[in-house]
């Protein structure tokens, strides 16, 4: 007798979706394990903090896969393995940058005073009260040309690349000249405005406009690529709407895309500012050195914070801790000025983003 | 207002690549006509060549002959700025301007070209084209609010109202209901039919309800093969095409047996 088979339903085993997992605090048992692996290993090492530490990492790193493993299988062992290396990873960039912070702070901060910021180092001797306005000032003036030079030039630059030059031959090599602007060492900028201002007012020639110069030479690179990001990030749809209505290229660009890109651009910029303020190179070269106030961009030397920490620091004069002191309390003075541009940075890209609130 | 427009062997290239070829039509003033055919077949593209936007792209060309109002289109010493500004487009996917409120993207077309007015002129634009676009019940309130809070389909009138704020002669459409959903398309089919009585409109569609529902006259694209150019197949009264169609291709592509 023959009968219709059906073809048999094949038998599947069971679907497993919970198994033996780590408790939620195993990765905190992990690194107090692995420091105790790490401080006893160095004691019994005579090793110092260091490497009581760099043993303390490699044994978190091994321990907690090896516990996952036995526990929980090879596919979370991994993923706790990477997830480790992650943590490492982001422990080596913190700990130099909290370092620097707290020493620039801790050594920085005696200096600070009302004084210090209004006195200039004319006529300062030994520890008698000086100050930074001189390199203040320098700093401010300097920046500002360097800024007004080469925000303009960056952002028509980068308006040709997105909205004329499109895969052109030119436009190609532009890119290209840009990208290796970016990577000049900024002594050659700074040697370069030198040769460029003997050539008009001889050998030995020291103004603060130089060191602007020197200084756009290395932001107009910064602020051309991130204009140009900005710029191709405005949808092409917006143009052509633009188009559309007959509105010209020109005012396509200044009132449609320009505005819709404003706050990357004017971020960008910011970051731009923030990258050159601290050049020391170029300045030591082209500003040079002096301990008076100077106003005036096109004559004379001109004194800037990175430069005013370097001979604070190298040429201190006697007793050498006043002139130190100075010098930390420079360098904090000048992180803090970074750190309120970034700020800003972030506060006007707010401003000015595009609201979509109903 | 509203102009015919006459075209005349129309070939469109991308580059060396010919996209669309021998075209010859005559859209009628005041009235909807609806280009209808499969995706890559060059319905945009011949759209997009209407008004000169198609040479936006790089290397894009026409040659042949667009005549509206018994000027050539791309005759010698024609200004593609003043050509646009006498012939409007709406796009696929809204795209008001998101640093301007609904009342500037409104007048964008006025301001963008720099045009001085008083402000009680500029309000009355404003009303008068939001009211054709359907939209001034709901957004009257707030004016001064970003385009982009709006919804899609508010967004896409908006597009409408800005595009009809500055007067022109025709109206191109490319797929203005593709990205809203049915709501949102009836009130724009709606609005068709009203400014049907002012404009000369063109409207590309995948969507042959829509065709059927909107337009007086419809043409149909196709392509002869993979590679090939585009090309039109037919251009009859829309009443003809749907129910009695001159050519197999067409019937075939409206009842569904495409091939």
């Amino acid at each position: 007798m023959t009968t219709l088979e059906k073809n048999p339903t094949p038998v599947r085993e069971d679907m497993p979706l919970s198994g033996p997992r780590l408790p939620a605090y195993a990765p905190l048992l992990a690194v107090v394990a692995a420091i105790a692996v790490g401080g006893a290993l160095a004691l019994v090492l005579g090793a110092g903090v260091v490497a009581a530490a760099f043993l303390a990492i490699v044994a978190f790193v091994v321990l907690l896969p090896l516990w996952s493993r036995i526990v929980e299988g090879k596919r979370s062992a991994v993923d706790r393995l990477v997830a480790a290396l992650v943590w490492v990873a982001l422990l080596a960039a913190i700990v130099p940058l909290v370092s620097l912070i707290w020493t620039v702070v801790s050594k920085g901060a005696p200096a600070l005073s009302a004084d210090f910021f209004t006195y200039s180092m004319r006529s300062v001797f030994g520890d008698a009260q000086g100050g930074i306005y001189h390199a203040l000032i320098g700093t401010v003036l300097v920046t500002i040309a360097a800024t007004i030079i080469s925000v303009p030039i960056g952002i028509f630059t980068a308006i040709y690349l997105v909205e004329y030059g499109t895969g052109s031959r030119l436009a190609r090599s532009i890119t290209f000249l840009v990208d290796v602007m970016t990577g000049i060492p900024s002594i050659v900028a700074g040697l370069f405005a030198y040769a460029l201002f003997v050539l008009f007012f001889g050998p030995g020639v020291r103004m603060g406009f130089g060191g602007s110069v020197a200084l756009s030479l290395l932001m107009i690179p910064v602020v051309v690529r991130s204009t140009e990001e900005m710029l191709k990030l405005v949808p092409g749809e917006l143009r052509e709407a633009a188009y559309a209505l007959g509105v010209p290229k020109w005012r396509t660009i200044t009132k449609v895309v320009l505005p819709t890109a404003m706050s990357g651009i004017v971020t960008g910029v910011t970051l731009a500012i923030a990258r050159v303020i601290g050049e020391t190179a170029p300045l030591l070269i082209i500003a040079g050195k002096t301990d008076s106030v100077n106003f005036n961009l096109f004559d004379e030397r001109m004194a800037t914070l990175p430069v005013f920490i370097y001979y604070s620091y190298t040429q201190p004069g006697l007793p050498a801790s006043a002139g130190h002191e100075r010098a930390w309390g420079a360098a904090l003075v000048l992180i803090a000025i970074v750190m309120i541009l970034n700020v800003l940075a972030r506060v006007i890209g707010k401003a000015f983003a595009p609201k979509t609130g109903r | 207002m509203a102009k015919s427009i006459d075209v005349s062997d129309l070939d469109i290239y991308y580059g060396d690549f010919l996209a669309v070829q021998g075209v010859n039509m005559t859209i009628r003033a005041r009235s909807v006509t609806a280009f209808i055919g499969p995706s890559g077949c060059g319905k945009s593209t011949y759209l997009r060549s209407l008004n000169r936007m198609h040479e936006v792209i790089p290397g894009a060309r026409v040659e042949g002959k667009i005549v509206v109002d018994g000027q050539d289109l791309y005759g010698n010493g024609v200004d593609p700025v003043a050509v646009r500004r006498q012939i409007g487009m709406v796009f696929q996917r809204p795209n008001p301007f998101p640093t301007m409120s609904i009342y500037d993207n409104v007048l964008a077309g006025n301001r963008l070209n720099a045009k001085k007015m008083k402000k009680s002129e500029a309000d009355t634009i404003v009303e008068r084209s939001l009211k054709g676009a359907n939209l001034w019940g709901e957004v009257k309130d707030r004016l001064g609010k970003p385009g982009m809070g709006l919804s899609g389909g508010q967004q896409q009138r908006l597009c409408i109202a800005r595009a009809i704020a500055v007067e022109p002669e025709v109206l191109l459409m490319d797929e203005p209901c593709s990205a809203l959903d049915p709501i949102s398309t009836s009130a724009i089919e709606d609005l068709i039919h009203e400014l049907k009585s002012q404009y000369t409109i063109v409207i590309v569609t995948h969507n042959m309800q829509q065709a059927a529902r909107v337009s007086d006259e419809t043409g149909f694209f196709n392509l002869k093969g993979a590679g090939q150019p585009g090309h039109l197949v037919e251009f009859n009264p829309t009443e003809k095409v749907f129910a009695n169609p001159d050519n197999e291709a067409t019937e075939a592509y409206i009842s569904g047996r495409f091939g």
